[in-house]
């Protein structure tokens, strides 16, 4: 591969002219035999393709009514066709979060509408060829299923969606994507993302003991498999060994230690990260889910605290319920639900953020601060995508958006925004959600960071920021990565709970 | 003759439009949604999810947000319409209904804001490359259609008037299974095929939309996944399968 650059800055907010094709072929690694069968897919590409996929195409929008309403209701208004940042950094026009769906309800038009049988040219449909079904592994792996268009949507069509559509159909016919399948068959395997094994994950926990003392002189504690603790943390494996995420770890362990709270990991389900969600197979999205549900139940704990994480908390907040029972409000009858819901104490919501569980200690005045230790720092915030559309905290709206701030401000001085076209719910995604987080797609991310990085070299300039928070593992790791490229220290990028690391003191309460 | 054809044609564009309708409605109903997710920060009530739900409706706010000039030439055209529409529940009252009566003065008027609506939608769709890129023959045409019908109603009413006492006769008869005379005149043939022929395409194609903002999950699901358990009758399948 050639030497990646940045695409040159915008004015902003002038809309990119189109480039046709700009990004053809520049898709992502197809998963091998051994990778897909380990999930249960076709090994490669089957030969009755074609019916398999409208087969499953059929099934889908008998199970998901948002792909059904998605199919019929637009109408090419535009309103989402500058919204998304890898539009926005490629120029490709399938890009276009309208475009990018119709990839799909092109080929729903030809197979399930009369029109569509009828008159194909008339309404845009087109038989599934062989080229189609490139160009859907192509671009619907040019999509970080990040939502920014369904806020734009007069419809909330939500292109999210139609790529996990498409992706698990894509999977079902044996063409899936590399990077997603295989990190998936590690969570299965071992238990974590990463394929860290449970004694290499003591040890690294000792080690971090270790550090922490060196540096502090205080004994905090990352306990792992410990019957009956209260918390359980559900934290993404990046953050036991990655920088800068394991900063953040050591801060949920500074700020357990410092309230007295009796937590532990567990090595068996040792991931937060959720892929199931990414490829959009329920089935991969429960079974991956099930391992925390499981690890909640032999453990015996009381709490379940999720780390800094988007997607992670997207699928704990919103899908966890649904999928393995955390949560409360299960019918009586619910068996299955009710076991976990019984032993969890319903005090505090479950599953409960990281932050959502610091801020309320710093509300309390259970936490105290050193605030210069944070003086080198101008902060901005970053809001990570799942986190801002499709999740909340706190039991209100907007509170994913005013916690983790609340939290920045409490543990340093100095704290600015970026410009507000591009924060809360308009956050742009860092360029690398949604499984996208891989080598084979770095030019993608590149070139999808761009929004995000011209509001932030603005942010730089007039108001000399140097430290951007951030409460996602896949932004942590995108942002290292790309933003050396586009001029910045990788440095510069960190956790909340690196902040609140840096600033809290211990052993005074 | 002609009234016979025309007779025929709108118990047929009737059947196909409310039987089409109902038909894509169930199956919206009849489709789950197996996972919560609203589009975030989302109301956490039924109450909120109603308010949410009438701002998209009438001022059309997430459009509002994502752009102005396609709000304004939207808004204008949709309004419009609805005060279009319902002036023109005089041709099938009798008596008038004294609020469709009220709205008269403003209902007449209503066409021009509407066709230069819809007139500004199809100047964007042409001239605006991003928009024209994803647009397909069907797009234009929907406009087309929306645009005779438009100004062949404004003609009736401004330029060439015809005799409404008469088609008010025709549509009462239609309602009572009592054939009347439409009245020849080519202008209004013209206005009732393309609105015979909308009725019919409705069911068919992205007028669905309509229809569809009710249903879409991103808009009308409740933020409270934590406080209630949300399951799919084919994903509770699978807590028994083990």
């Amino acid at each position: 591969m050639a030497e990646l650059t940045a695409p040159a800055y915008r004015v902003i907010p002038i809309v990119p002219a189109l480039k046709p094709g700009a990004m053809e072929g520049s898709g992502p690694f197809v998963s091998n035999e051994k990778m897909n069968e380990a999930l249960g897919f076709p090994g490669k590409l089957v030969d009755d393709w074609h019916d398999k996929a409208i087969a499953k195409m059929g099934d889908l929008l008998g199970k998901y009514r948002s792909l059904k309403v998605y199919m019929d209701a637009c109408v090419h208004c535009g309103a989402c066709s500058d919204k998304c940042h890898y539009f926005i950094g490629t120029q490709d026009p399938k890009n276009m979060p309208v475009a990018r769906q119709d990839l799909m309800r092109s080929v729903y038009r030809r197979y399930f509408t009369w029109p569509g049988k009828l008159f194909p040219k008339l309404v845009g449909a087109r038989d599934l060829t062989r080229e189609v079904l490139d160009e859907w592994h192509n671009y619907y792996h040019q999509c970080s299923e990040c939502r920014r268009c369904s806020v734009f949507c007069p419809y909330g069509i939500d292109t999210a969606e139609v790529t996990m559509a498409a992706r698990d159909i894509l999977d079902s016919v044996g063409y899936g994507q590399k990077y997603d399948i295989e990190i998936i068959g590690k969570v299965h395997k071992i238990g974590n993302n990463l394929g860290l094994p449970g004694p290499a994950l003591i040890d690294t926990m000792e080690g971090l003991e270790e550090d922490v003392k060196e540096a502090t002189g205080i004994d905090v504690r990352f306990p792992i498999d410990v019957k009956g603790a209260e918390v359980l943390l559900i934290t993404p494996s990046a953050d036991f060994f990655a920088e800068p995420h394991i900063d953040s770890l050591i801060g949920y362990a500074k700020v357990f230690h410092a309230t007295g709270t009796s937590w532990t990991l567990s090595s068996m389900s040792s991931e937060a990260a959720n892929f199931g969600l990414f490829i959009g197979n329920y089935e991969q999205l429960r079974k991956v889910a099930l391992r925390i549900r499981q690890a909640a139940l032999d453990l015996g704990v009381k709490r379940i605290i999720v780390g800094e994480c988007g997607h992670a908390w997207r699928v704990a907040y919103s899908f966890w319920n649904t999928l393995s029972g955390v949560g409360e409000g299960a019918d009586p009858d619910d068996k299955f639900a009710q076991m976990l819901q019984k032993q969890l104490d319903h005090r505090y919501r479950q599953p409960t953020h990281i932050c959502e569980f610091t801020w309320d200690l710093i509300e309390r005045g259970a936490l105290t601060f050193d605030k210069e230790a944070n003086d080198k720092h101008i902060i901005t915030f970053h809001d990570s995508c799942n986190v801002a559309r499709g999740s909340s905290m706190g039991g209100y709206p907007g509170g994913q958006f005013d916690i983790p701030r609340n939290i920045i401000k409490a543990v340093a001085n100095h704290f600015v925004e970026m410009d507000p076209d591009t924060t809360h719910e308009k956050t742009f995604c860092c360029g690398g959600g949604g499984g996208l987080l891989t080598d084979d797609l770095m030019d993608l991310r590149v070139k999808g960071a761009l929004p995000r990085m011209e509001v932030l070299q603005q942010a730089a300039d007039q108001q000399g920021v140097n430290f951007l928070a951030v409460i996602c593992a896949i932004c942590k790791t995108q942002f290292s990565k790309v933003m050396p490229i586009y001029g910045f220290d990788r440095k510069m990028v960190g956790g909340v709970h690196q902040l609140v690391s840096n600033a809290i003191k211990l052993g005074e309460k | 003759m002609m009234s016979t054809f025309f007779a025929i044609l709108f118990y047929f564009a009737t059947l196909v439009f409310v039987v089409g309708l109902l038909q894509r409605i169930s199956t919206y109903t009849r489709t789950p949604a197996p996972l919560k997710i609203p589009t975030t920060p989302a109301p956490t009530s039924t109450g909120g999810v109603v308010l949410r739900m009438t701002r998209e409706v009438f001022l059309f706010e997430s459009l509002f947000k994502a752009n102005l000039w396609t709000w304004i030439l939207g808004w204008m055209f949709h309004a419009s319409l609805a005060l279009v529409l319902m002036r023109h529940l005089r041709y099938f009252t009798d008596p008038v209904w004294s609020w469709v009566v009220s709205i008269q003065p403003f209902g007449m008027y209503a066409g021009i804001p509407m066709v230069l609506g819809v007139a500004g939608l199809w100047a964007r769709r042409i001239f605006v490359e991003r928009i024209r890129y994803i647009s397909t023959p069907s797009d234009h045409l929907m406009l087309l259609l929306i645009l005779t019908i438009g100004l062949s109603g404004l003609m009736m009413r401004f330029v060439v008037h015809g005799d409404v006492i008469a088609v008010k006769g025709f549509m009462l008869g239609l309602m009572h299974f009592d054939l009347q005379p439409l009245p020849s005149n080519i202008l209004l043939y013209l206005h009732l095929s393309l609105v015979a022929l909308l009725m019919m395409i409705f069911p068919i194609s992205k007028l669905l939309h309509a229809p569809g903002l009710f249903f879409s999950p991103s808009r009308n699901q409740a933020d409270d996944s934590r406080e209630k358990r949300h399951i799919a009758a084919w994903a509770k399948k699978l807590e028994s399968e083990g």
